[in-house]
């Protein structure tokens, strides 16, 4: 299964334990993620269900979109993207 | 207690002592304390919009629901409908309501203390709302609601003043009198591309509101249905924030500053306004704020006025923050050194 791993710095506002998890797309292995953790959602995903702007999701190293294919091997990396000051 | 949202967490002031920082390292775009319960509004960049309450004074805090809009039609014209911030929290009449102004032009209603949300429809699907545009920000925004019984007025830059007289069911512009001298000849008096900067309500006499405006001070004595504008404003009509005295609707305090293009006090000269006599005569009040030269900005929800009418607070963007116990006639400085002040508030 797919493995996902969220930025430490998310981890100060939600609990975002590493994932292992079923899915063909970045999409469904974040969905079966917030199935356990509902409140991540809102951290990760709009309310119109699109990554945050400032949210990136790099899969094996390349960046990716939700929509992008995962194979089971995959590791799903989420980030902040490092704006601000 | 007195609270400060500011760009880098949440101070609350108890007497006169600043309190160690909530939320320190997230911006804080808005405060409230309704009953026993104190609200604040984080707006994390990346991780979005969030809203948690304390029923404790600040000593712990819970995550409650945000605002949400509903799935945008793939047709929908004007911004995305994502929240990008709450810009103003206000309390409702009813236990536990509460009103939300955002940006993009949302206003949400809830009546459970925020555990749950509602866009108010009957405002966000008038046609007018695409032709509001950013005033500060990129996307237009509700930043100010005022709420007299069933009346709701609400100011939007860049949308001018909506009212509802039916708690919310139907609206209808209520700008007329303001003009955007920026805008071309043909929509400088259309209420409905006007700046509000912020508006506020005379507790005790509903019927008085005071904006101010982009390109001045305005009033208006018949709930919003007309403004004029003061003139003769020493030393600036420009400005961000407005208080009006909850029991006399002819006492406001303004923070005057250069006009758009600079955004200063004017000759770096950092004072609070104040008229006691409904616009005719202002009085400049420096006493206990910095010395010359100073160049604090106030923004929109910088300055606050208590129940009572006697206090006063202000926080600038360069981390000043001030209480005034006697009308503004002089200041005390809470702390010089805080991160950027988006919004002060009492509670």
């Amino acid at each position: 299964m797919p493995r996902v791993v969220f930025t430490s710095n998310l981890q100060r506002h939600v609990a975002c334990p590493e994932a292992a998890v079923r899915g063909t797309t970045v999409r469904e292995a974040l969905d079966n993620v917030f199935i356990k953790e509902t409140k991540m959602r809102g951290y990760v995903l709009d309310e119109q269900g699109d990554l945050r702007r400032h949210v990136h999701v790099y899969v094996s190293g390349r960046r990716a979109a939700l929509s992008d294919a995962v194979e089971a091997s995959s590791e799903i990396f989420v980030l902040q993207a490092l704006t601000g000051g | 207690m007195l609270l400060a949202g500011t760009k880098k967490g949440l101070f609350i002031v108890n007497g006169r002592k600043v309190t160690a920082p909530h939320f320190l390292g997230d911006p804080v775009s808005a405060v409230l304390k309704n009953k026993n319960h104190v609200f604040a509004a984080l707006n994390l960049g990346h991780f979005g919009v969030k809203l948690h309450r304390s029923s404790n004074g600040g000593k712990t805090w819970t995550e409650i629901a945000v605002p949400a809009f509903p799935p945008q039609p793939a047709d929908a014209k004007g911004p995305p409908w994502k929240l990008v911030q709450i810009w103003t929290l206000a309390a409702g009449t009813a236990p536990g309501e509460l009103w939300a102004g955002t940006i993009p032009g949302g206003l949400f209603r809830s009546t459970d203390n925020g555990d749950s949300w509602s866009l108010v429809e009957s405002l966000w699907q008038r046609p007018e709302r695409l032709e509001w545009m950013g005033g500060g920000y990129e996307h237009p925004g509700i930043h100010s609601i005022c709420i007299h019984q069933k009346t709701i007025t609400v100011g939007i830059s860049s949308g001018g003043v909506w009212q509802s007289r039916d708690a919310g069911k139907s609206w209808n512009i209520a700008g007329r009198g303001m003009y955007a001298e920026y805008m071309p000849p043909e929509k400088r008096d259309d209420p409905n591309i006007q700046d509000p900067h912020c508006v506020v309500q005379c507790a005790a006499q509903p019927e008085v509101l005071w904006a101010q405006h982009h390109n001045g001070i305005f009033r208006s004595t018949d709930y919003s249905a007309s403004w004029k504008e003061i003139t003769n404003v020493k030393p600036s009509k420009f400005g961000f924030a407005v208080a009006v005295h909850p029991k006399d609707p002819d006492t406001a305090w303004f923070v005057p500053a250069i006009k758009d293009e600079r955004r200063v006090p004017v000759d770096g000269r950092f004072v609070v306004s104040r008229t006691r006599d409904g616009g005719k005569t202002f009085q400049a009040l420096g006493k206990g704020l910095p010395p010359r030269p100073a160049y604090d900005l106030v923004y929109r929800h910088g300055l606050a006025v208590d129940d009572s009418g006697k206090r006063l607070a202000m926080g600038s963007t360069t981390g000043g923050l001030w209480l005034s116990e006697n009308g503004g006639a002089t200041w005390k400085c809470l702390s010089a050194h805080l991160p950027p002040v988006h919004c002060v508030r009492f509670g």
